[in-house]
């Protein structure tokens, strides 16, 4: 009752947030959803066909196996280096804020267009390998899996290093000393400790970096090099390269939904790991 | 059931921190099986020694020995000293036995003896029923019993408690304060406990150890730290205190006496003292007549002041000079005095009062 006056005028306030999101991502959205049941003829072929479809269903799968294969990668070097930042010295706080940071403000496109030329045929990798006798020809280190993965992990950590942070943070510090007291080893304190402590940061992280990582395009599209497409290329390609707007739009509406129900099921485990036993 | 406790040698211990002087010159030796406790206002060093105790914090300066082995450089895990910390640091993602398990499964012990070891001190410290709550789901004094069992459970030499009742409402508090000094002679650990409050300092240890700016000013029973105070610091620290200003100290057969206003005070003897000093006396220790006393120190003073504390009652008064003096009676003694006008004579015998220095 008493919030009702305040209603009308915190609405008002408000207002130009919701409308812009409702323009730039609402109403775009829907008509993406509209073409995908209208384009080419009404009805669920599209959808009919993604599920039949190889080709979507191996991107699909190479997708999930990446973005799996990058989270993991990414929270467990978020993890580390974030400990250095809360716990390090200093001057160790301030190498890492430089090297985690910075980059953060660099365009993804440059980003990626650095790794390719750290590891291309003529990049420098394979030019010192080679100046150095230790390769005869160059080695295949781009347009495959592996610079795609090294690529996201570069551009995730960032994201995960926020939420493990603020996780770290709130340990108290006598915990660990009470562990140290009752003659717990570093490793020991670390495992029953100091880890079971910030797993809801963890659990954050993984969610942060699993779901941004689902729809990267500018990373996989330059580092895979059309190889190994995964779905966000994949939309693009049917979209641009192919006409084919029904199938891209159903691709682009499956992915948006397995995000959601992703963020739903992660965000009631992580409720739960935040309390702390879930009674 | 300890089979081990030990006492502990402190030996000119000082920390710094950059240009801060947290301790100097600490040498103090705590005795197998006393319970020591540390008292002094914050900012004193109490728990910085502590900690330098426990080894979380290495000393500056000087050694430590534990029944003469010298620990100065040993680790906190390795001394391993059972630790209750102020806000208990309990585990709050494991169990009460959890919890209290954990020293245990450090050192490796059989998964049977844990738990048999782990089921008898939640018995003993009454938290039988309460094994598989967490920490949050437990109230402050439970919480306080799983800290007490946990840094208990492996038998250390030494147990240190850093302010551990602060968190606790007065009642909680002494049951707590009883608790702790019955786990203190059933373990027969050497307990050594900061604390600010003096009263807890007093009912709980058989030695207190005053501290200050970093500094060990005195150590002793708390009968004869709050009887015979070295310092003014240590006498005004330890309680209400009446402080008397004297002059023409001389020594007489009876002890030493001083001039205040025109009266001649005496006091035990004290030889380090001439020219002026201070007279200490304690408020229950005085007494309020109408006359002057045959016998004893007395001065007239006016009272200006009461106030009811239930079983006692405080009386403030002013003497000629305007030096305020406190008095408290049995509120069954004091009634019938109150009715006589404002003029008295406030008086002690010559033991109750003591001389202190007028610097310290």
């Amino acid at each position: 009752m008493r919030n009702r006056s305040a209603f009308w005028p915190a609405l008002a306030l408000m207002a130009p947030l919701v409308l812009f999101l409702a323009f730039a991502y609402a109403v775009p959205f829907l008509g993406v959803a509209l073409w995908s049941v209208t384009l080419p003829e009404p009805g669920l072929g599209q959808y009919e066909r993604l599920v039949g479809d190889p080709l979507v269903q191996s991107a699909f799968l190479r997708t999930f196996r990446i973005c799996l294969i990058v989270t993991v990668i990414a929270v467990a070097c978020a993890y580390a280096v974030t400990y250095v930042w809360v716990r390090g010295t200093r001057m160790q706080r301030r190498l890492i804020e430089i090297c985690i940071f910075v980059p953060f403000w660099i365009s993804l496109l440059t980003r990626a267009f650095g790794w390719l030329a750290l590891l291309s045929t003529r990049g420098i990798v394979n030019t010192s390998l080679q100046a150095l006798g230790l390769t005869d020809g160059p080695l295949a280190l781009v347009r495959n899996e592996p610079s795609v993965i090294a690529g996201m992990v570069h551009v995730l950590i960032p994201f995960a290093v926020l939420p493990l942070a603020s996780a770290m943070r709130t340990v108290d510090e006598r915990m660990l000393l009470a562990a140290r007291g009752m003659g717990a080893s570093r490793l020991r304190i670390f495992w029953s400790v100091f880890l079971p402590l910030t797993l809801p940061g963890v659990i954050g992280a993984t969610l942060i970096v699993f779901v941004f990582s689902l729809g990267f395009f500018v990373t996989p599209a330059i580092l895979g090099g059309g190889r190994s497409i995964m779905v966000a290329e994949l939309v693009y390609l049917r979209m641009f390269q192919s006409p084919d707007w029904g199938l891209g739009a159903a691709i682009s509406v499956a992915l948006v939904i397995l995000v959601a129900g992703l963020m739903g099921l992660l965000a009631r485990f992580a409720r739960l790991g935040l309390t702390g036993g879930g009674r | 059931m300890s089979k081990r406790a030990v006492g502990l040698q402190v030996i000119g211990i000082g920390k710094s921190f950059g240009h801060f002087t947290a301790l100097k010159d600490i040498t103090l030796d705590i005795a197998p099986g006393e319970f020591l406790t540390l008292l002094g206002p914050s900012g004193s060093g109490k728990t910085t020694f502590l900690m330098v105790l426990a080894g979380f914090q290495a000393a500056s300066e000087g050694r430590l020995l534990s029944d003469g082995v010298d620990i100065t450089g040993s680790r906190a895990e390795d001394r391993s000293f059972g630790m209750v910390f102020q806000g208990y640091a309990l585990f709050p993602h494991k169990s009460v036995a959890q919890n209290i398990a954990f020293p245990l499964q450090v050192r490796g012990i059989a998964r049977e003896d844990i738990a048999r070891r782990v089921d008898a001190i939640i018995a003993r410290v009454g938290l039988a029923g309460h094994e598989n709550k967490r920490p949050a789901q437990l109230s402050g004094g439970q919480q306080q019993r799983v800290a007490l069992a946990r840094a208990l459970v492996f038998e250390p030499p030494v147990l240190l408690l850093d302010e551990p009742f602060s968190a606790l409402d007065k009642h909680l508090r002494g049951r707590m304060q009883e608790e702790v000094a019955r786990l203190h002679g059933e373990f027969g650990t050497t307990f050594v406990f900061v604390t600010h409050d003096q009263s807890e300092a007093l009912s709980l240890s058989s030695r207190i150890a005053i501290f200050n700016h970093g500094r060990l000013l005195q150590v002793g029973a708390p009968r004869d730290i709050y009887e015979r105070p070295s310092s003014r610091f240590v006498a005004e620290f330890l309680g209400e205190i009446n402080l008397l200003p004297v002059g023409g100290i001389g020594h007489c057969a009876r002890g030493t006496s001083g001039t205040f206003e025109d009266a001649r005070l005496t006091a035990p003897r004290h030889d380090h003292l001439d020219g002026s000093a201070v007279l200490a006396v304690r408020p229950e220790h005085m007494s309020v007549s109408a006359e002057p006393p045959a016998e004893g120190n007395g001065v007239p003073a006016r009272l200006v002041g009461t106030t009811y504390l239930g079983s006692a009652m405080r009386l403030a008064f002013a003497t000629r000079s305007g030096t305020p003096l406190t008095v408290t009676l049995p509120s069954v003694a004091a009634g019938h005095i109150l009715d006589r006008g404002p003029d008295f004579w406030v008086n002690w015998s010559f033991d109750n009062g003591f001389l202190l220095p007028e610097q310290s």
